[in-house]
């Protein structure tokens, strides 16, 4: 109670001494007017409670580290962190890209969305199910290969290591696999598209 | 009957931060513990 009637100077004393609740009356004695202040430049609550905030932080820090000189003009003080703080907001907001919907200007036409349509995935589903039956039209010894290398991923060493053939014969079992899968695309005139 | 021109009081309510903020602030203030050794500042939050 006692604390209420002290003069801010005297409490900065006592808090740099290390009572706790003397940075209790201060805040509550100056609260309004800093937050007042601070929202009358920001008008946005969440933005002044986080200027209040770090405006605070400043001042306990800088009174724990016995860096402050009291000579009775503690409010000037906090106003003036709290008006730099405020700067700092705007400089920053300021880098912060904006874009603004116009008539002549759409956000839309700057960002795109490379996911598949759902049609689009359909598409693509029913052309991989018809290269899987294509692929099963292939003689034995070139669908072993082409599905060791575009299914399995693995290198031609790996797949003439595999199959017990030289990395030539693999290759040309390769080139062999496609040559004949376009063959079949043309004789059936299958359209593979996405 | 006559008009009255005087403007309707406004009670203009206090703006204050936010209870948490202020909790928050205390609860700092009390965990923080600041030592100078030399010409270097090392901050300690005790839990």
């Amino acid at each position: 109670m006692a604390n209420l009637q002290k003069s801010d100077a005297l409490l900065v004393k006592d808090y740099m001494a290390g009572d706790e609740s003397a940075l209790a009356v201060l805040i509550k004695r100056h609260e309004s007017k800093i937050y007042g202040f601070i929202y009358s430049k920001v008008a946005d609550r969440e933005i002044s409670n986080d200027i209040f905030q770090d405006t605070f932080i400043k001042v306990i820090k800088t009174l724990k580290t016995q860096s402050y000189n009291e000579e009775g003009k503690f409010l000037p003080w906090i106003m003036r962190i709290a008006h730099n703080l405020v700067i700092d907001f705007y400089r920053k907001s300021k880098k912060m890209p904006l874009f603004r919907e116009t008539e002549d200007f759409s956000i839309f036409s700057i960002m795109s969305d490379d996911s598949l349509t759902v049609e689009s995935q359909i598409i693509a589903d029913q052309v991989e199910v018809d290269i899987r039956r294509l692929v099963e039209e292939l003689p034995l010894d070139q669908k072993e290969v082409l599905i060791m290398r575009m299914y399995q991923d693995m290198s031609f060493k790996e797949i003439s290591e595999t199959t017990g053939v030289s990395i030539n014969t693999a290759l040309g079992r390769m080139r062999y696999a496609i040559m004949n899968l376009r063959k079949i695309i043309d004789k059936h005139q299958i359209v593979l598209t996405n | 009957m006559e008009k009255n021109y005087s403007k309707e009081l406004k009670i203009t309510k206090k703006m204050k931060p936010d209870k948490e903020v202020v909790s928050l602030l205390l609860n700092y203030s009390k965990a923080l513990k600041i030592v100078k050794i030399e010409d270097k500042v090392f901050e300690i939050i005790v839990n």
